[in-house]
C-alpha cells in the first residue's frame, strides 16, 4: 500500500488541476499553431479562479507550478492581488486578456504559457525528470538541467558507488568474524556474538555520533596516530565529513548484516569437510578455496543484498558523517520530504530507488539464484 | 591369520592422547597392522575410536608416542600428505560439486591429466556400483549411495590405507549388512589395508581380520573374532562381544589351568578355566556362552546344576530358553532346534557345562 501510494504520488498532478479546472479545460482548446496567446476564454478563467479560489489550495498549487517554471509564483500573487483589487470594486475588464496582461506583461510572454501544458494533465513526469536531473526547456523539450542545478544524477553514481564499497567492504571484514563466530568454541563465540549484536542494541544516532568522535580532526584516531608520530600535527587526516567518514561509519553500522547470514550458512557447514578435503590431499588453503567458500555463497549473497540494499537507502549515518560531499541519495529524499515538502519529487526519487533495488534483485537472482539464499 | 610373519605396516608405539592435558582419552596404546590387513577398532561411545583414528589421519597429534606408517614416522607429515584414505562417519561429501567432481578431487588437487582423472572416476563409480550417478548432487542421493561414493573417494586416489569412521552408522539395519559384506569384499579384491571403526560387535565379527577391543581409552584386547568371542580376556569384552552369563563368586582352590569357585549366593561350586584372576580367596566373574550349557543330562558329571525353566523363546532356528540358576533368573541358554526339546516353563531342569566353556575372569568396575 505505502509503495503503491508513493508510486501514484510520484505522477501525481490533481492537486493543480483541482485549483485550475476551467483554465485547464480552456486551455487544451489553445491551438497553439494558430494564435500566439492563449484564447480569451483562458484569460477568463484563469481570472475567475484566481478571484474566487481557495486562498490556500492556490498557495500550494503555486508551488507546483515553480517546479515546471521559475517565475511562476511571483506571476500568480501579484496578478492574483490586482484582480482581488478589481473584484472588490466590482470591475470587471471587457477583455481578461488585455487585464491581465496590463496587470503582468509576462501573461504576454507564451514560454509561461507553454509551461503551463504541463500541468493540464492528472499525471506528469516531471517528478522523474527532476529526479535525473532533466526538465523542460521554454518549448518543452526534455533537456538537462543547467550545469550548477544537475544534483541528482552525481549523488545516484555516488550511492551507488558507496553502496558497493560499503558492501565489499563488509564482506572482507565479515567474512572472518562470521567463520571465527561459527568456529570458535562455544563460550568464546559467545562473546564474540555479543560484540556482532551490540550494534543492535545501541542507538544509530549515538554510534555514528562516535564516529565522529573518533575520526574528527582533533578526535581519537587523528590523535592517537600523531602522538605515535605517524602523522604530523598539521598533517592530520580529514576521515569525517566526507566521503570516507560515510564508508567508515556505515561499513561499521551494516557489518551486523553480513556477518549474521555468512554465521548462520557457516555454521552448518560441517566441520568434517575441510578435513576430509585435505585427507583427499588438498592443502588447507585449497580445501579452504574450493571446499568451504563455495559453501559460504548462499550466506555471501544473502549478506550482500541485504547490506546493498540497506545502504543504497541509507541516510541518516551519511547526513551526519558524509558532510556536503558524503549525501547520498536518502539524504535528499528526507531533505526534500521534511524541507521543501516536494512530495512528488520524494515519491519519483523513492520509486528509482526502488526500481534500482529491483533491478538488483533480478541481476542477483539472473547470477546466483535466489533459491540459493540462505537467512538462517 | 598369521601376522607375526608379516610385515608391519602401521605401527602405533606407546600412543597416549589428551585434549585437555588433564584425561587420557588414549592411553598407552600399542598396535601392529599388516598389510592388506583388515582391522577394526571396536568400543562403546567415548572410548578413543575416533581419536586414534584421527592422529593416524593427521588432524589430531599424539601427547606421547609415535605412529609410524611404512616403517616411518609420520607425526610430521601434514594430513594432505599422507595418502591416507578416509570415510567420514557422515561422508562428508562435498554438497557443491557433483558425485564425479567429488571425486575427481583428490586427482584434480594431485594434478593428474584429464583424461586419466576421467577413466579413474568412472571405474570407481563402477567398482561401487553407482556408474549412472555421476551426474548427481549428493543431496539427490539415497543415504546408501551416498556412503558408496564416500567409499569411492576415498580409493579413487588409490591410498596407501584407508580409513573408516562407523560408515554404516546412519543406514538402517539391511542396507548396513548389505554394505557390510560389499566392504568386505571390496577389500578382498584391491587387497587394501582398512582400519575401520565401530561400536556394533556383529558388524566387526563380520568384516574384520582382527579387531581391537577399545574400552576408556584402553585396548582391553586384540585378537581375531573367534579368538575374541571364544577366549575373552577379561569381562568387559566377554560381555560387549556376543551375549554371556555372568556369575560372581570368590576363588577356593586353584589347580593347573583351572579353578574352583565358591558362588556369591551360596549356589553350589563351579569348576571353571583360570583366565584372568586373582589370588584364591579373591573375587571373580565367571562367564558362559548361552550355546555351551547343555540342558537335561547330568554331561561328564561337572557343574551340574538345576535350574527353573521361567521362558521359552521361539527363534526358529533355535530356542532361547530363559532359566532361573543358581539365583541367577537371567540365565540364558540356546538349543538348537532339532525336534526334541520339550519341556515348558515352569519346569525343572538339569543343566551343565564343560569347565573349558566357563572363563573366571576379572571383576568389572
Ligand atoms: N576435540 C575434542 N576435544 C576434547 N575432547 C574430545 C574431543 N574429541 C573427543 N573428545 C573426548 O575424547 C573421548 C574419546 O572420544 P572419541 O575418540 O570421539 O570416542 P569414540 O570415537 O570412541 O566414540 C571422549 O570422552 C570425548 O568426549
Ligand atoms: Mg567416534
Amino acid at each position: 500500500m505505502p509503495i503503491g501510494d508513493m508510486l501514484l504520488r510520484s505522477v501525481d498532478d490533481t492537486q493543480i488541476n483541482t485549483v485550475f479546472p476551467n483554465t485547464f479545460e480552456e486551455y487544451k482548446k489553445w491551438d497553439k499553431e494558430q494564435d500566439q496567446l492563449p484564447p480569451e476564454e483562458v484569460y477568463k478563467a484563469l481570472f475567475q479562479e484566481l478571484a474566487y479560489g481557495n486562498k490556500i489550495q492556490v498557495g500550494r498549487a503555486l508551488t507546483r507550478m515553480n517546479y515546471s517554471k521559475s517565475g511562476w509564483k511571483s506571476l500568480i500573487k501579484n496578478t492574483s492581488r490586482a484582480i482581488k483589487k478589481a473584484v472588490k470594486k466590482d470591475e470587471f475588464p471587457d477583455s481578461y486578456k488585455d487585464f491581465l496582461i496590463a496587470a503582468n506583461e509576462k501573461w504576454a510572454d507564451p514560454t509561461f504559457w507553454y509551461a503551463m501544458g504541463q500541468m493540464v494533465n492528472n499525471q506528469t513526469p516531471i517528478y522523474y525528470y527532476n529526479a535525473i536531473d532533466m526538465t523542460y526547456d521554454q518549448d518543452q523539450n526534455v533537456i538537462r538541467q543547467k550545469e550548477n542545478r544537475r544534483v541528482y544524477v552525481q549523488t545516484w553514481i555516488k550511492t551507488l558507488k558507496v553502496s558497493v564499497y560499503v558492501t565489499f567492504f563488509c564482506l572482507i571484514l565479515g567474512f572472518p568474524v562470521a567463520h571465527l563466530l561459527a568456529n570458535l568454541p562455544l563460550r568464546y563465540s559467545n562473546l564474540l556474538m555479543i560484540f556482532v549484536l551490540l550494534p543492535f542494541w545501541t542507538s544509530l544516532l549515538v554510534r555514528t555520533t562516535a564516529w565522529i568522535v573518533m575520526l574528527q580532526q582533533q578526535g581519537v584516531i587523528n590523535g592517537i596516530l600523531v602522538w605515535l608520530g605517524i602523522l604530523s600535527d598539521d598533517g592530520r587526516l580529514s576521515m569525517v565529513y566526507n566521503e570516507t567518514g560515510t564508508l567508515i561509519a556505515m561499513t561499521q553500522i551494516l557489518l551486523p548484516f553480513m556477518i549474521l547470514p555468512l554465521y548462520s550458512v557457516m555454521r552448518v557447514i560441517p566441520k568434517s569437510h575441510m578435513r576430509a578435503a585435505q585427507n583427499l590431499g588438498a592443502k588447507p588453503a585449497t580445501a579452504f578455496w574450493k571446499v568451504y567458500l563455495p559453501q559460504t555463497i548462499p550466506g555471501m549473497s544473502a549478506g550482500g543484498l541485504l547490506v546493498f540494499v540497506l545502504a543504497i537507502g541509507y541516510f541518516i549515518t551519511p547526513e551526519l558523517v558524509g558532510g556536503k560531499d558524503g549525501k547520498l541519495i536518502g539524504s535528499w529524499i528526507a531533505y526534500h520530504l521534511k524541507t521543501t515538502l516536494n512530495w512528488g519529487l520524494c515519491a519519483a526519487l523513492g520509486a528509482i530507488l526502488l526500481a534500482v533495488m529491483l533491478i538488483f534483485y533480478w541481476l542477483y537472482n539472473k547470477i546466483v539464484g535466489i533459491d540459493n539464499i540462505k537467512l538462517g | 591369520m598369521n601376522t607375526e610373519t608379516e610385515k608391519t605396516f602401521v605401527k602405533f608405539e606407546k600412543i597416549d592422547k589428551s585434549y585437555d592435558g588433564e584425561v587420557l582419552v588414549v592411553k598407552n596404546l600399542n598396535l601392529d597392522i599388516a598389510k592388506g590387513e583388515f582391522v577394526t577398532m571396536l568400543g562403546p561411545s567415548g572410548s578413543g575410536k575416533t581419536t586414534t583414528l584421527m592422529m593416524l589421519a593427521g588432524f589430531e597429534t599424539p601427547t606421547n608416542g609415535e605412529i609410524f606408517l611404512d616403517g616411518m614416522p609420520i607425526s610430521k607429515i601434514p594430513p594432505y600428505e599422507r595418502e591416507i584414505g578416509m570415510v567420514f562417519q557422515n561422508y562428508a561429501l562435498f554438497p557443491h560439486m557433483t558425485v564425479q567432481e567429488n571425486l575427481a578431487f583428490p586427482l584434480e588437487v594431485r594434478k593428474m591429466s584429464k583424461d586419466e582423472t576421467k577413466d579413474k572416476v568412472k571405474k570407481a563409480l563402477d567398482m561401487v556400483e553407482l556408474g549412472d550417478f555421476g551426474t548427481r548432487f549428493p543431496a539427490q542421493l539415497s543415504g546408501g549411495q551416498q556412503q558408496r561414493v564416500a567409499l569411492a573417494r576415498a580409493l579413487v586416489f588409490e591410498p596407501r590405507l584407508v580409513l573408516m569412521d562407523e560408515p554404516l552408522g546412519a543406514l538402517d539395519k539391511n542396507l548396513r549388512e548389505q554394505m557390510q559384506y560389499e566392504i568386505k569384499h571390496i577389500h578382498d579384491r584391491i587387497g587394501i589395508t582398512v582400519v575401520y571403526v565401530t561400536h556394533d560387535q556383529s558388524e566387526a565379527l563380520t568384516m574384520s581380520n582382527r579387531i581391537a577391543v577399545f574400552n576408556d581409552g584402553l585396548v582391553q584386547q586384540l585378537s581375531t573374532p573367534d579368538i575374541l568371542y571364544e577366549k575373552p580376556e577379561n569381562s568387559f569384552v566377554a560381555q560387549f562381544i556376543g551375549e554371556n552369563n555372568r556369575m560372581t563368586g570368590s576363588i577356593k582352590s586353584m589347580e593347573n589351568n583351572y579353578c574352583s569357585v565358591e558362588l556369591d549366593n551360596g549356589a553350589g561350586i563351579v569348576k571353571a578355566l583360570k583366565v584372568n584372576v586373582g589370588d584364591v580367596g579373591e573375587k571373580t566373574q565367571l562367564s558362559v556362552r548361552p550355546e555351551r550349557v547343555s540342558l537335561g543330562s547330568d554331561g561328564d558329571g561337572e557343574n551340574v546344576f538345576t535350574g527353573k525353566v521361567e521362558e521359552l523363546i521361539y527363534l526358529g532356528d533355535h530356542i532361547r530358553v530363559r532359566l532361573d540358576v543358581c539365583g541367577n533368573n537371567e540365565f540364558i541358554v540356546k538349543v538348537p532346534n532339532e525336534g526334541s526339546f520339550n519341556y515348558n516353563e515352569g519346569d525343572s531342569i538339569k543343566l551343565n557345562w564343560n569347565p573349558d566353556d566357563i572363563r573366571a575372569l576379572d571383576l568389572p568396575k
